[in-house]
């Protein structure tokens, strides 16, 4: 893991992905903004869309056994995993028990998270990415940077060149989208036929009917989670809602946040299986995953309440100019933030609470007002808070933490905060001759690299103040 | 009207003249200023760095320093943010309910300059002439925390002599953000490079906004580019008059 700065700076020279990922950002961000604004009751809408989720996340232990009490009763089974290593093994022995050595995947941030096809190609089983953008990903061997659009890097040509060297038949392949959508089409519509298991996340899982629901544009996931024998659900703890009732809300917020429609054109509901209609067999796989722990923090819970919709990403001004893979997660963008680094108890990712600049467009877009600022800035003194008492006295006298503890005392008393102005006028003024200060040493080396710093003035406010005699 | 002024560390030690032209507007509108002298920081920048604990003790200090005064103005959105939308949680995370009960009856009293003149003393035309081209940068704290929409453009509009042009993309954070300017100065870099393209674009010899640490950030990559624009706080626009022309 390089950190968030040192990943950033080597993305911002791609100039490619620069230009992709603004334009994608911008064409999203203009879609969810107008039809957003058509809904008179979207603030209502958001706010009843977090009352769910609070709820839910506040009775998740009761929720989860009633949901696998209802998806047993529809004639699903149910597994539960601890972490991503035993979803994966579940995952493998129900493909090795019906003897297959290919699967077909509905597009799924949980069995990215846990890197299931590398589990999977493991144990000899070829999972294949049918969603087009992860399909584009797969075939690149390239790696996702965006929720939605996993491949918002790269543009018509580049993916009109991918697919002339990896798919067959593509000799006259144009950058048409459509296209490159009916290459796509040819090349999948084999494995739809062929695979004997599917393999799916979940939007949502109705604990009160045992339903699971998936929500996507292409139609690809619906022939995976109806045309194999076998389906398995892979899905995040967190996702489960109390009643059906409550999917009337989550599916109104997540189309118009997510790809800025007013509702996408499938969305899938199954619950358990069906005599002569669709799969024979569902698995039904809950994930842990480190869910838990984030739910025991009470300010950092609220990152539990994701829908994945990538609003987040899509108002970011560094997710915008940075792309998704300097975030080292497959939750990139300011949900990435708050996320990654809970998710692996501070271990992973503890640059990312400081990826932002706290503008605050994130919480503003957020379908369920999760207050991504608040809990960047918990983060921030979680991972502080951590590094003094695990990092003994290296950390203790950090350059950083040595500064911030001296500020404090300055700032702590009137007459060290004067003593301080008048030091820093006096130490200035080799630095300050020419009227700005252009090489400033230390941290601040770090501004004057990009910018010109203003010297302090001969007089602070407060000296005038005095001067005035009033 | 007798109202305190919280100045802010930054505006103190680098902008004094953003104080002196608060005062100057203040008493021009007929109101008395006092500053008490014991403020020093409000602790923004350590509870925002990851330091809340070290932040708590200025919050306190806040509180006794402003507790007496029925109204308070500062030149800083993000600093009457600190005040409105952490304290609360400074307190909280200190288990300090005394705290908490004071920044509840103090947070209401303490407004950002903009909303104290058009909310408050109920004006728009403060009297100003400023006979420059000029665009505004709406920052971030004083937009999404405080919501304080399009006040700063109404009280610019009755500038006599102003030639106010829109910023493009004027809703996009510059790329300050505190101590993120220098823990992730490439992209922080990479987002000063946009808003002053944005500025250049409408030809302004002016950007003004309610923050001066902003300012400082999009004012110095104006400068090292040697553009011909500076940056300049609403305050000393709004404080300007016939006489300084």
């Amino acid at each position: 893991m390089k950190g968030f700065p040192q990943a950033a700076r080597e993305a911002l020279a791609d100039s490619q992905q620069r230009r992709n990922v603004g334009h994608a950002t911008r064409t999203i961000r203009a879609k969810r903004a107008a039809v957003v604004g058509e809904v008179p009751d979207w603030e209502a809408l958001r706010a009843a869309g977090e009352a769910i989720k609070r709820s839910a996340m506040a009775r998740l232990d009761e929720l989860l056994v009633q949901l696998e009490a209802s998806v047993q009763a529809a004639g699903g089974t149910v597994h539960w995993a601890r972490d991503g290593a035993e979803a994966n093994r579940i995952v493998a022995s129900i493909v090795k028990a019906h003897g297959a050595d290919e699967v077909v995947k509905v597009k799924s941030m949980a069995t990215d998270e846990i890197e299931l096809n590398e589990a999977l190609a493991a144990e000899g089983i070829t999972a294949h990415e049918t969603d087009l953008a992860e399909l584009i990903v797969q075939l690149g061997d390239d790696e996702q940077s965006h929720i939605l659009v996993p491949a918002i890097h790269r543009n018509r040509a580049e993916i009109r060149e991918l697919f002339r060297r990896t798919l067959q038949d593509t000799e006259d392949l144009t950058d048409e989208p459509a296209e490159l959508a009916e290459a796509a089409r040819r090349h999948l519509r084999r494995h739809f036929l062929a695979a004997r298991v599917g393999i799916s996340g979940a939007n949502f899982a109705v604990a009160d009917t045992g339903t699971i629901c998936v929500v996507e544009s292409e139609g690809n996931g619906r022939m995976c989670t109806t045309l194999p024998d076998v389906l398995v659900t892979v899905m995040g703890i967190e996702k489960v809602l109390p009643t059906f009732e409550d999917l009337e809300v989550m599916l109104q917020l997540l189309p118009r946040s997510s790809t800025g429609e007013r509702m996408n054109p499938y969305t899938s509901l199954w619950t358990g299986t069906t005599d002569g209609d669709g799969p024979r067999e569902f698995h039904l796989v809950l994930l842990d995953g480190g869910r838990t722990d984030v739910l025991a923090d009470p300010t950092g819970r609220a990152a539990l309440h994701c829908i994945r919709c990538s609003a987040c990403l899509n108002v970011c001004p560094v997710y915008e100019r940075t792309g998704g893979h300097a975030y080292e997660s497959v939750y990139p963008g300011p949900i990435g933030a708050i996320l990654t680094p809970q998710l692996h108890g501070l271990r992973e990712g503890r640059t990312l609470p400081w990826a932002s600049s706290l503008c605050g467009a994130c919480y503003e877009a957020c379908p369920v007002k999760i207050d991504i600022p608040s809990i960047l800035v918990h983060l921030r003194g979680r991972v502080v808070r951590d590094a003094a008492e695990r990092g003994g006295l290296r950390e203790r006298l950090s350059g950083e933490r040595l500064t911030m503890e001296a500020l404090a005392r300055v700032f702590a008393s009137r007459r060290r905060y004067e003593a301080a102005q008048k030091a820093g006028r006096a130490g200035q003024w080799p630095l300050a001759r020419s009227g700005r200060i252009e090489h400033a040493p230390g941290p601040l080396h770090a501004w004057t690299a990009f910018r010109d710093l203003r010297p302090m003035p001969r007089q602070a406010f407060r000296d005038w103040w005095r001067t005035r005699g009033s | 009207m007798r109202i305190a002024l919280f100045i802010a560390c930054f505006n103190d030690t680098l902008f004094p003249e953003t104080g002196k032209a608060v005062v100057r507007i203040l008493e021009r509108l007929g109101h008395e200023v006092v500053f008490p002298e014991e403020q020093t920081c409000c602790g923004q920048m350590h509870a925002n760095s990851g330091y809340g604990r070290e932040a708590v003790p200025l919050a306190r200090r806040f509180v006794r320093v402003f507790g007496e005064h029925d109204v308070i103005v500062t030149p800083s959105g993000s600093c009457a943010a600190m005040v409105h939308d952490a304290y609360p949680r400074l307190a909280e995370l200190a288990g300090d309910e005394r705290l908490a009960a004071d920044v509840r009856a103090l947070a209401p009293r303490v407004h950002e300059l903009s909303r104290l003149l058009v909310d408050v003393l109920g004006v728009e035309d403060v009297g100003a002439y400023y006979p420059h081209r000029v665009t505004y940068h709406p920052t971030c704290h004083g937009l999404r925390l405080l919501k304080v929409g399009d006040r700063p453009l109404r009280l610019l509009r009755a500038v006599r002599g102003i030639d106010l042009v829109e910023l493009p993309e004027a809703e996009t954070c510059c790329g300050f953000g505190g101590t993120f300017a220098v823990k992730n100065a490439d992209t922080s870099a990479a987002m000063l490079t946009d808003k002053v393209r944005a500025v250049l674009d409408t030809r302004a010899e002016i950007c003004t906004a309610l923050d001066n640490s902003c300012l400082l950030h999009i004012g110095g990559g104006l400068s090292r580019m040697r553009a011909g624009t500076r940056a300049v706080h609403l305050a000393e626009i709004l404080a300007a008059t016939e006489d300084d022309a």
